[in-house]
């Protein structure tokens, strides 16, 4: 995008001024190379959620947007469900609640080496990936309803799980508020056989190493040291999810219309939280969230399960499970006074600054660890949260690297085959059901993963505590 | 009058999908096709058919709804399909599907459909006659 159609705010915060039917500005936090880089879409959709009714303050667009349905993906948005707010289901995405979790292992880089190649296929086999993989879990239509209500609670009462992880889950790993009776039949049937399971695309597990330290003192917090071998599991709500989305959305059109809201994009369709399909749609999706919460929950356990056999002594303590394609109610200040606001955010990660109460006590000094998933070459970071994020953001910062290229491109440049034999020469170790999936996803693809984090410090949203390069990767 | 064809085409983090033919029916039997080449490049048996119906209040919604009926029949029968039939008449679609259940070693599949979306949705008919069905896939 061209720098010239923003105003300038300070050197990370670049300003579209409000213009037509935008009810409130956008704010892109990046620097110049990634604006100049940015899709020019990201200007379109944002300026068109900015026009949504209800809209608080501004549309935030976190430094590794691209291209998304009606939302950019990167964007955060607020509506005050008082005065006429909405809330829309391409503003939370099709993936519910996908997100990242990062757990420590205690074991060293060197710990690995001599078994990473068993270690990577026993993944490879206890984790299913890709479509006609199968869980091991079959949910009947009680457990479904269970799970939906219970989250991470439910995957732990059966024991995939552990009690003690509840505190590092955000929603203490189970969402308030969730209607089983709202989610569809076809959304229930679509998870019936998909419970632990990873899904493709972007989804991954990976295990990975501390390259780098950046704050000492936030590192000690998280218990993360130099060459410390981390599990970090990035995947959403599967199927339930997809369907819950996909049946919103086209709900959600014939309500915004009939509710006199102007649509500059299909995909922008929403409907005010103050409804029946408002509400209806809230129920379901907060059920949604119990359901990633539950299988990454799930997946935990199965990473827990393969490090077992190979590290008996080792204890696998989850770090944080984060969401990024999300809907929440949360107090945030506006004009001075303190209010609930339905805080949309689509590919951006929740990220509460220190003193926060609902972090736990061991975080709450530090600020809530914040999960940023780069690409499988590249490696990953684990940021803070900071004290200016909440009043940059509503406490919101970057989810990933976001793609530079499309996987048709992708495609076009690079051979799967070829990038599993490149990383295996760097000590990384990828297994997918698709050499095709993997060329897709490759790390040229991405955003440099540096530059964004990098971004997201300079512009208060958070700051970076450490860098991990991977070592194994299980791709979907 | 070209041959009914099908290809995808770039968005920035997923995919796009087109099918043309000289009806309607047959841009979207194409557009199931381009549906099925985002997930794998291998052949597939025609074992069992599906059949569904769907309803729009525009054939381009319809479009959306034909894909996602297709994406829902994969992820629930774990299949995947290599033939279609559509017949559309006043909005109302009866599709008839045709495929096997999948198979890693053999198909191969690449990022699995999440749903189709109404970003980049076309349905139209070129001033040559022919009909193109497009839309982007989430995946």
């Amino acid at each position: 995008m061209d720098p010239s159609r923003f105003t300038r705010l300070d050197p990370t915060a670049w300003q579209i001024e409000p213009t037509g039917a935008m009810r409130v500005p956008g704010i892109i936090y990046a620097d110049e190379g990634l604006i100049r880089d940015m899709d020019e879409k990201v200007y379109e959709q944002t300026a068109n959620v900015a026009t949504l009714p209800g809209i608080v303050k501004a549309i935030y667009v976190m430094p590794d947007a691209h291209w998304g349905y009606g939302f950019p993906i990167g964007g955060v948005a607020a509506f005050d469900a008082d005065e006429g707010g909405v809330i829309s289901a391409g503003g939370v995405g099709f993936d519910v609640s996908c997100g990242v979790r990062t757990m420590l292992t205690g074991l060293g880089a060197s710990d690995i080496t001599p078994v990473q190649k068993e270690l990577t296929d026993s993944l490879y086999q206890q984790v299913p990936v890709g479509l006609g993989s199968k869980g091991a879990i079959v949910l009947d239509p009680l457990e479904t309803d269970a799970m939906l209500k219970g989250g991470a609670c439910w995957a732990i009462e059966h024991g995939w799980g552990e009690t003690r992880d509840l505190d590092r889950i955000e929603e203490h790993g189970q969402m308030a508020g969730a209607e089983p009776s709202c989610v569809s039949d076809r959304a229930k049937e679509r998870q019936r056989r998909e419970m632990g399971t990873l899904g493709s695309g972007n989804h991954y597990l990976e295990v990975q190493a501390v390259s780098e330290i950046f704050d000492k003192k936030a590192a000690d917090a998280y218990g993360l040291k130099q060459d410390d071998v981390v599990v970090t599991i990035h995947c959403g709500s599967r199927g339930l999810g997809h369907q819950i989305g996909t049946e919103f959305l086209r709900e959600m059109l014939s309500v915004a219309e009939a509710a006199g809201i102007m649509l500059p994009d299909r995909e922008l369709a929403c409907a005010p939280i103050k409804s029946e399909v408002g509400q209806r749609y809230l129920g379901a999706m907060r059920a949604a969230v119990n359901c990633a919460l539950a299988n990454r929950e799930i997946i935990g356990h199965y990473a827990r399960r393969v490090f077992g056999h190979f590290f008996p002594e080792a204890e696998l303590t989850l770090l944080f499970d984060v969401s990024h394609n999300t809907c929440k109610v949360e107090a945030h200040k506006t004009d001075g006074a303190s209010k609930p606001l339905f805080v949309h955010r689509k590919g951006a990660t929740r990220a509460f600054g220190p003193n926060h109460p609902d972090l736990p006590e061991a975080l709450r000094k530090v600020g809530q660890p914040v999960l940023i998933g780069g690409s499988m070459g590249t490696g990953s970071y684990v940021l803070a949260g900071t004290a200016t994020s909440e009043k940059r953001s509503f406490a919101s910062a970057c989810h990933g690297a976001g793609r530079a290229m499309s996987r048709h491109a992708a495609l076009r440049a690079w051979s799967g085959r070829q990038i599993i034999k490149d990383l295996a020469d760097q000590g990384i170790l990828i297994r997918s059901p698709s050499v095709r999936g993997v060329a897709e996803e490759a790390p040229g693809a991405y955003k440099d993963v540096g530059a964004v984090v990098m971004a997201a410090e300079a512009a208060g949203l958070a700051r970076r505590v450490a860098r991990l390069r991977p070592l194994i990767c299980i791709k979907g | 009058m070209p041959t009914p064809g099908w290809e995808d085409f770039p968005h920035g983090a997923d995919v796009g999908i087109r099918g043309w033919g000289r009806t309607l029916e047959q841009a979207f039997e194409q557009a199931a096709l381009a549906l099925t080449g985002v997930l794998t490049d291998a052949d597939i048996e025609s074992q069992t058919s599906v059949e569904v119906e769907c309803d729009a209040p525009d054939v381009e919604v319809l479009l959306v709804e034909w894909l996602n009926a297709i994406i829902y029949e994969m992820a629930v029968r774990s299949m995947v399909f290599g033939a279609f039939k559509v017949t559309i008449n006043d909005l109302h679609l009866r599709g008839t599907m045709w495929g096997e259940p999948v198979d890693q070693a053999k198909h191969m599949p690449a990022s699995e459909p999440k749903g189709a979306t109404y970003t980049a949705l076309r349905v139209a008919q070129r001033p040559d006659g022919t009909w193109s069905a497009e839309c982007i896939i989430d995946v």
